[in-house]
């Protein structure tokens, strides 16, 4: 018996009775014989509660989390400052155990929340509309790619090098079964080669993806991008990998993109080693039709009270099948929640400031290993990563800083455009200062780091 | 009942308020004065709200207090398996050991949760017959996604890449054609038979050299198992097709029988169907899918391995279809999905579906007459009515819907799947005491009273919720997705 099925052994007896069948067996009789499990589930006995827990801290005893330790890591997930309240929050029922709110009667609670996000989106992105259904930045980026393929009927899309690997793998698998061509754009100096990219782009690309700023910390010429996609017709894809960097840097709409797509995770929501995060995608109101997933719209009830209902239902696989914009049938209902509550508590100043201290954590991080010796690989503008060559090897920099209690930044060895390469036997870090790093825990990463070599 | 609430968070917002105190990070000095040149740097200020603690607690308190939860209510929905969602499994999911590891960690800092995925892994194998997992698809449409690409590679890497079509039957999920066009592949839809099943003469006319597959829920959206799945598989892989399990109705047949005995090649699971992990409003969820050992070379990686007592990640080989996603997976979903499998045990897993499967023919007897039953058999964990049986004043199965919301009930599904014309489809969970089902099927045959005795209130439903019926149509042709200020 299961402390989770409330079905009694008389009620069994009267149900099946109902039923007019003398076992549960008999309701089984439609699986054919031949393909009828004989043996039971080789799963081991229910666990109490108790148990389950004494288990899964044994587990959890074999992880040494980076939240709890100075963490230098960023490369697309952030150690960045969560409100208690978000937990509280989302740890209420009524939000955790609804289903997509197709009855808008009893889910306003879920679908007002998601008409914030969007305008929250909308507005940080500087677009028209966005939706609340993407899984991750990665792939909400590589659906973007494939709305500007079906949009210019072209088959070609332009990917800049500054990518982070694992969006331009997703990227690669989505083309590939697409029938679109990615081609990579060479950076130069760890940004997007403008003139390269000017001599790529043809009539024949659907679409230039851009992460900005990019995998190597470096704030991207959007707009000269965008001006040079458009002069041939394609459509511009905005990435960000970092959602915090959009309180200070001009916004991929201002920026002239035609679909800003993301990831949200630095909007309160845990690394949790990789996932569940929340992508993000919005347009420029042309578009909108052609959006991908659950969109929330504003309308009233017989009463003439202003609510919420998903809306623009056309353009979905439930009513179109083969037909939809896209195969996704969820929202990322819960994390677009947290990420709503932090932008709530933070509001503009908060987030403004949560980047500002980032900010300036990074740039006093880069000046302290530039007095130790340690030079940066790259000189332009940059948000709160940064890369930097070692004299020696990267295994050497990342088992000394682990010994000091630090979570060292991503080895780059092999990630960097080749020019870039710092040479056999050198290594590179790219390393995050968020809001979350003090001035202690920087000095203490660069006497570490001058320890190693 | 909390009264209506309503505020936008944005219309709750007054300058000089803050709801976060940032901590002193001892960095002195303004660094990044001037850091970003001012043609890269932002010069709007976004709309956001500015609101102190309580008052963002209170607006998200109230807006929780608008919803329906599994908590607080039956939410009968056919095909979604709203089920319990275990308490200890939110306490496990929260834990700093797993929610604070950074994707990037070395290995050896992340032991605990890689043998965990690595054992949810097998345990999912052991439910579904198949040789391989891989945990990195974010939602069952995801998995079918993923699913179909190995398909497209596996006729590739054969020398067969014209093999460019996808059967589906006319009851299917719409993810399953979606998921199918979005892998490439065109899609041809065969009608059902007039039991419900997938009609056999259709399937053989349909099969031929151009086939990549056949998608197929078991049982299907019907509720009804496909008797006939193993001639279907013959007749599929004779055909050089492949098998695809949707996995959405996997509640019905644990323990009792596995996609992969049934001659499937491709599996996904929903966790947050069948693993009881929570749909919080619609996501997130995760979609791992499990494939035959002739595809697990076809799988997205990296897969977890285990060497002694060390588990490592390793990359994908030539034939992998590559990521479908960032990193690994729904890490927080799988935790919730290995901890309910190891407090149910392989007993209770089978106890599970039977229990569905059992509670759900009990409805459909008491629910039969009032309603018209379509397909009058022994159903799995879900049926199918077809409406009301007598009803006046044009009533019609959305408004019996609306009129349940009165009652103190989530509707079920409605007017899915398509080939039921007024659809009302139920699947009640194992998760629901007796009571719990006699009260619903008492409110059920109240409703189909009142379309006969006084549709009015049908018509007019719902009138105890706190918002009425919603113009769809003005939401549609006006949109308005974001605030106007």
């Amino acid at each position: 018996m299961s402390v989770y099925i409330p079905i009694t052994p008389s009620d069994r007896a009267g149900m099946l009775e109902r039923i007019g069948v003398q076992s549960e067996a008999v309701l089984f009789e439609d699986i054919p014989e031949k393909i009828r499990l004989k043996e039971g589930l080789d799963l081991g006995k229910p666990m109490s509660e108790h148990e389950l827990m004494k288990e899964l801290g044994a587990l959890a005893a074999k992880n040494a989390p980076a939240s709890c330790r100075p963490c230098f890591l960023g490369a697309g997930a952030y150690d960045r400052l969560i409100p208690s309240v978000i937990r509280h929050m989302t740890s209420r029922s009524e939000f955790y155990t609804a289903y997509t709110p197709y009855q808008p009667e009893i889910s306003q609670g879920t679908l007002q929340a998601i008409f914030e996000f969007q305008t929250m989106i909308a507005s940080l992105t500087g677009m028209d509309v966005a939706n609340a259904s993407m899984y991750d930045g990665a792939s909400a980026c590589a659906e973007a790619v494939i709305m500007a393929a079906r949009q210019t009927r072209r088959g070609r899309v332009l990917v800049s090098e500054t990518l982070h690997p694992d969006t331009r793998r997703v990227i690669d698998t989505y083309a590939r079964f697409n029938s679109i061509e990615p081609v990579s754009v060479p950076a130069k100096q760890g940004v997007t080669d403008m003139e390269a990219l000017s001599s790529l782009v043809g009539d024949d690309v659907c679409g230039v993806v851009v992460q900005s700023p990019n995998f190597f910390g470096l704030i991207e010429d959007a707009a000269a991008a965008a001006d040079i996609t458009h002069g041939k017709g394609a459509l511009y894809i905005a990435y960000t990998s970092d959602a915090l960097s959009l309180a200070v840097l001009k916004s991929p709409g201002a920026s002239g993109a035609d679909i800003a797509v993301g990831e949200g995770q630095s909007f309160g929501i845990p690394m949790c080693y990789g996932g569940p995060w929340l992508g993000f995608m919005a347009v420029k109101a042309p578009l909108m039709r052609k959006l991908p997933g659950r969109i929330v719209g504003q309308s009233v009830d017989m009463d003439g009270k202003r609510s919420f209902v998903l809306t623009l239902q056309a353009r979905e696989q439930h009513i179109r099948r083969e037909k939809a914009t896209s195969n996704i049938c969820s929202n990322q209902g819960l994390n677009a929640l947290s990420a709503t509550i932090y932008l709530s508590l933070l509001g503009a100043d908060g987030l403004k400031e949560a980047a500002k201290r980032s900010m300036d954590g990074a740039r006093y991080l880069k000046a302290q290993l530039e007095a130790a010796g340690f030079k940066a690989l790259y000189s332009g503008p940059f948000f709160d990563e940064f890369a930097f060559a070692l004299p020696g090897d990267t295994a050497r920099a990342e088992a000394a800083l682990q010994a000091a209690g630090y979570v060292g930044g991503l080895a780059l060895d092999g990630l960097l455009p080749a020019a870039d390469a710092a040479g056999d036997g050198l290594g590179a870090m790219l390393v995050c200062v968020t809001e979350k790093r003090t001035r202690e825990e920087l000095d203490g990463f660069v006497s570490a780091l001058r320890a190693a070599y | 009942m909390a009264k209506h609430y309503d505020k936008l968070i944005f219309e709750i917002s007054s300058d000089g308020k803050e709801g976060y105190l940032l901590p002193d990070t001892g960095v002195e000095g303004d660094f990044s004065k001037d850091a970003i040149p001012e043609e890269l740097a932002r010069a709007d200020e976004p709309v956001l709200p500015r609101v102190s603690e309580p008052e963002a607690v209170r607006h998200f308190t109230r807006l929780s207090q608008e919803n329906y939860g599994v908590d607080g209510g039956f939410y009968p929905l056919g095909s979604c398996t709203m089920k319990y969602n275990p308490k200890i499994n939110e306490d496990a999911a929260a834990m700093e050991a797993f929610c604070g590891l950074h994707p990037c960690q070395p290995e050896s800092d992340a032991q605990g949760v890689l043998r965990l995925m690595y054992e949810l892994g097998e345990m999912l194998s052991e439910i579904t017959g198949m040789a391989q997992f891989s945990l990195q698809p974010a939602a069952g449409a995801h998995g079918e996604l993923s699913g179909l690409m190995i398909f497209k590679a596996w006729h590739e890497k054969n020398g067969q890449a014209d093999r460019k079509r996808i059967i589906v039957p006319d009851s299917s999920h719409g993810t399953n054609p979606a998921s199918a066009a979005e892998a490439g592949f065109e899609i041809v839809q065969i009608k059902s038979a007039a039991d419900g099943t997938v009609d056999i003469d259709a399937l053989a006319a349909a099969l031929d050299d151009k086939t990549a597959g056949l998608m197929l829920t078991n049982p299907n959206t019907l509720g009804l198992f496909e008797t006939r799945i193993g001639e279907i598989a013959d007749m599929v892989h004779s055909a050089g097709g492949l098998l695809y399990y949707d996995g959405a109705n996997m509640n019905a047949i644990m323990g009792y029988a596995r996609p992969g005995d049934m001659g499937f090649d491709v599996v996904h699971v929903n966790t947050h169907k069948t693993f009881s992990t929570p749909h919080g409003g619609g996501g997130p969820g995760a979609g791992p899918i499990g494939v035959s050992a002739a595809l697990a070379p076809y799988l997205p990686g990296p897969v977890v391995a285990r060497s002694g007592d060390f588990y490592t990640l390793e990359a994908a080989g030539e034939n992998s279809i590559g990521k479908v996603r960032s990193f690994y997976g729904s890490i927080g979903v799988l935790v919730r999905a290995w901890c309910y499998i190891k407090t149910m045990g392989g007993d209770g897993l089978k106890s599970a579906s039977e229990t569905a499967v059992l509670n759900a023919n009990y409805l459909k007897e008491l629910l039969k007459g009032k309603y018209k039953l379509p397909y009058d058999v022994v159903c799995k964990h879900e049926f199918v009515l077809d409406g009301l049986a007598e009803a006046q004043g044009g009533v019609r199965t959305l408004d019996v819907a609306k009129r349940l919301i009165d009652l103190g009930y989530h509707p079920p599904t409605i007017y899915f799947p398509l080939i039921v014309e007024n659809a009302i489809m139920i699947e009640p969970t194992e998760t629901e005491s007796l009571e719990t089902l006699d009260s619903f099927a008492e409110a059920m045959l109240r409703v189909a009273d009142e379309a006969v005795s006084c549709p009015d209130i049908l018509l007019e439903a719902p009138t105890t919720a706190l918002v009425r019926r919603i113009d769809e149509l003005k939401a549609a042709k006006e949109p308005v997705l974001v605030w106007q200020g």
